[in-house]
């Protein structure tokens, strides 16, 4: 129970109210459906078994969740700073474009070497594109959500020069796209899943970035430098170091989720890449509240409804975008009920959680 | 191109800019509004969206495009005033709310306008400035649709506004500093309604224009960005309604300048040129920020400049 809230009342409060959101959300997500002229209860049937009512569907939406919990570890790790980090976009794809450069200058070498370059690759090249929105952040007081923002419509437009041009693959016609990483490199499936190994390498990466941050020296510091930046510096902690080397972890993982998108995935690089899921891992690591062991259920719980959009259209003749719609419903209600943390009778005299996991920074 | 070879090229990314640039002005302003009242809405591309979408749709179904570019704003509005309302609840994070909404706005937007894909609207007009050319390519240039010329006005009105209205001095007031503005007997979170909701209007008439005018017909991928840009559009202006205008031509303008050199045999580079304004951003903000301070003309209550 350690795990959310500090205490077991902090636990229920962190379970409880998240619940009752996506309960209110369902709601509202109810009236809207039955205004199109669908039976909501019908609705949600048919999502929950879009999402998690078979192991085929299960498989479905771990796929679907496998590229959300990397980009949104990209915002969780610097948010236990105090930064708000919306760079994951422009990070996937740096990372993606890195694995299919290295790929290409290694065409003899085994299965493992290249697999191991291109994850190395991937998730250097996300760390540094992170990284640099860090850095201007400490050295030079760049504010870090909109470097990162610059940082991904960059991103984009340097993949669509790349991919046009310089590596282009002159024999794939429907779309402007880069050479195969080819088909023996390519990253292979769980045994016994139809899902491949980037659930793996997601799921380890939140466990792993929780360690760190929870458990370790480190994130200590890291906490301390979120809580407040002057008495950390009194303290002696290393504010660059740490702001740094978290931008350049969190980097990584939305690197990390490029590779897999192209050695699990589509092969190549393309505008196939620039499908939201770096914004919707924002959402993820917001509505996790920055903390990498809850984005696993989050990313989980987003990739189902994703997974459900198909069936709704088949079943109740609702547009694909219906999902989009819940989506969104579902995040602006858990944003707004953010307030409601600390103020239930119930749980006080629990410990209250700091809003979001951020904390307003000041000016460094 | 081949009448006027070379000088086709100054001549088609102005009638470009002039074309591509009315979103990002309206966009622009309607986000600088915003966040002069002390609140970023990372929420306006969604706003834009579902503005391309709501203008499209009205315009098909009565016949009329300014009702429809009417309908587009009240649409930003009613966006607007989501994110205002959540956002005045306390320990909600702003940017977060921004980006629920963009994904919520492009949702609802796809969900409402599948209808809409097919057919064909009336569109909105445009004045030949260029009657007095024989030359196709100088009369394409100065066809001048006239939502840019009321956007054209509406820059300069705003930055008066701002400056010499009641009004004004409240949403820079609340933008300065929330607790001053409050004990001056100024309601914050009802001023940033305000200023939320008439930037959602803006946002949402930009939105109109796309599909009304250029490209002029409602798709899914009838925005290329151009919501979420503005934010970095409004930090360049550096928070001046005026310079919103000659920003949002230089962003249109630099989305032009590819094809127009395309169009004379230049072909590599095309994407590396609509990148330009991003780089110059950022090259801005790396030149002008500080660790000391604020940047210069940013509100003091904007998270972002913090």
């Amino acid at each position: 129970m350690r795990l959310l809230g500090g205490s077991p009342r902090g636990a229920a409060e962190a379970l409880t109210i998240p619940a009752g959101a996506l309960a209110v959300s369902l709601i509202l997500f109810g009236i809207f459906v039955a205004m199109a002229g669908a039976n909501p209860l019908g609705v949600y049937e048919t999502i929950y078994s879009g999402a998690f009512g078979s192991w085929f569907s299960w498989q479905n939406t771990l796929q679907r969740a496998t590229p959300l919990m990397l980009t949104a570890l990209c915002t969780a790790l610097p948010a236990r700073l105090g930064l708000v980090v919306i760079g994951a976009e422009g990070a996937l794809i740096i990372g993606a474009l890195a694995t299919v450069a290295i790929a290409s200058v290694l065409p003899g070498a085994s299965h493992w070497t290249v697999i191991t370059a291109m994850m190395l690759a991937g998730m250097s090249a996300g760390g540094l594109w992170v990284g640099f929105a860090g850095g201007l952040r400490y050295y030079r007081g760049v504010n870090e959500t909109i470097s990162s923002l610059l940082l991904n419509y960059i991103a984009i437009a340097l993949m669509n020069h790349l991919v046009g041009g310089p590596m282009r693959d002159p024999l794939v016609l429907h779309r402007p796209s880069s050479w195969h990483v080819g088909e023996r490199n390519m990253i292979g499936l769980i045994p016994g899943m139809d899902v491949h190994w980037g659930l793996v390498f997601g799921v380890v990466g939140c466990i792993v970035t929780y360690v760190l941050m929870q458990h370790t020296v480190f994130g200590f510091a890291a906490r301390i430098v979120g809580g407040n930046v002057r008495a950390a510096r009194m303290a002696g902690v290393p504010v660059g170091r740490l702001t740094l080397v978290t931008c350049l972890i969190a980097g990584a993982a939305a690197g990390l989720a490029g590779t897999t998108e192209i050695a699990a995935v589509h092969g190549r690089a393309s505008t196939s890449l620039v499908v939201g899921y770096g914004y919707t891992g924002i959402l993820v690591a917001f509505l996790a509240r920055q903390n990498p062991l809850a984005v696993i259920p989050v990313a989980i719980l987003l990739g189902g409804i994703d997974a459900a959009g198909g069936l709704l259209q088949r079943w109740h003749d609702l547009p694909d975008a219906t999902v989009h719609v819940m989506r969104g419903i579902i995040f602006l209600v858990i944003l707004a009920s953010e307030p409601v943390y600390g103020r239930l009778r119930v749980f006080q005299q629990s410990v209250v959680a700091p809003s979001n996991g951020v904390v307003p920074r000041e000016a460094a | 191109m081949e009448a006027l070879g070379w000088w086709g090229v100054p001549l088609a990314v102005l009638g470009g800019a002039i074309r591509g640039s009315t979103p990002f002005l309206f966009v622009s302003l309607g986000e600088c509004l915003t966040e002069k009242s002390g609140r970023i809405n990372l929420g306006l591309e969604g706003t834009l969206v579902m503005g391309a979408m709501s203008g499209y749709g009205v315009s098909y179904l009565t016949g009329s495009p300014w009702l429809g570019v009417l309908v587009a704003g009240t649409c930003g509005m009613v966006l607007g005033a989501v994110h205002a309302s959540i956002c005045a609840r306390p320990r909600v994070n702003d940017i977060a709310v921004g980006i629920a909404l963009m994904l919520f706005g492009l949702g609802l937007a796809f969900y409402l306008g599948k209808p809409f894909i097919q057919p064909n609207a009336p569109r909105l007009p445009a004045i030949p400035f260029g009657w007095w050319s024989e030359s196709p390519q100088v009369r394409a240039a100065l066809e001048v649709n006239v939502l840019f010329l009321i956007g054209a006005v509406l820059a300069p009105g705003l930055l008066w506004a701002l400056y010499n209205t009641r009004w004004g001095l409240a949403i820079r007031a609340v933008g300065d500093n929330a607790d001053a503005a409050r004990t001056m007997g100024y309601a914050v979170d009802r001023v940033r309604l305000l200023g939320t909701v008439a930037g959602g209007f803006l946002a949402g008439i930009g939105g109109s224009f796309l599909s009304l005018y250029y490209p002029g017909s409602w798709n899914e991928a009838i925005s290329s960005g151009q919501g979420l840009m503005a934010v970095a559009l409004v930090i360049f202006a550096r928070w001046d309604p005026l310079l919103c205008l000659f920003a949002a031509l230089l962003f249109g303008g630099a989305g032009a300048l590819g094809p127009a050199l395309q169009s004379v045999g230049i072909t590599s580079g095309y994407y590396l040129f609509n990148a330009a304004p991003y780089m110059l951003t950022l090259l801005l903000m790396i030149a002008t920020s500080s660790t000391q301070r604020t940047l210069k003309g940013a509100p003091n209550e904007l998270s972002v400049t913090k």
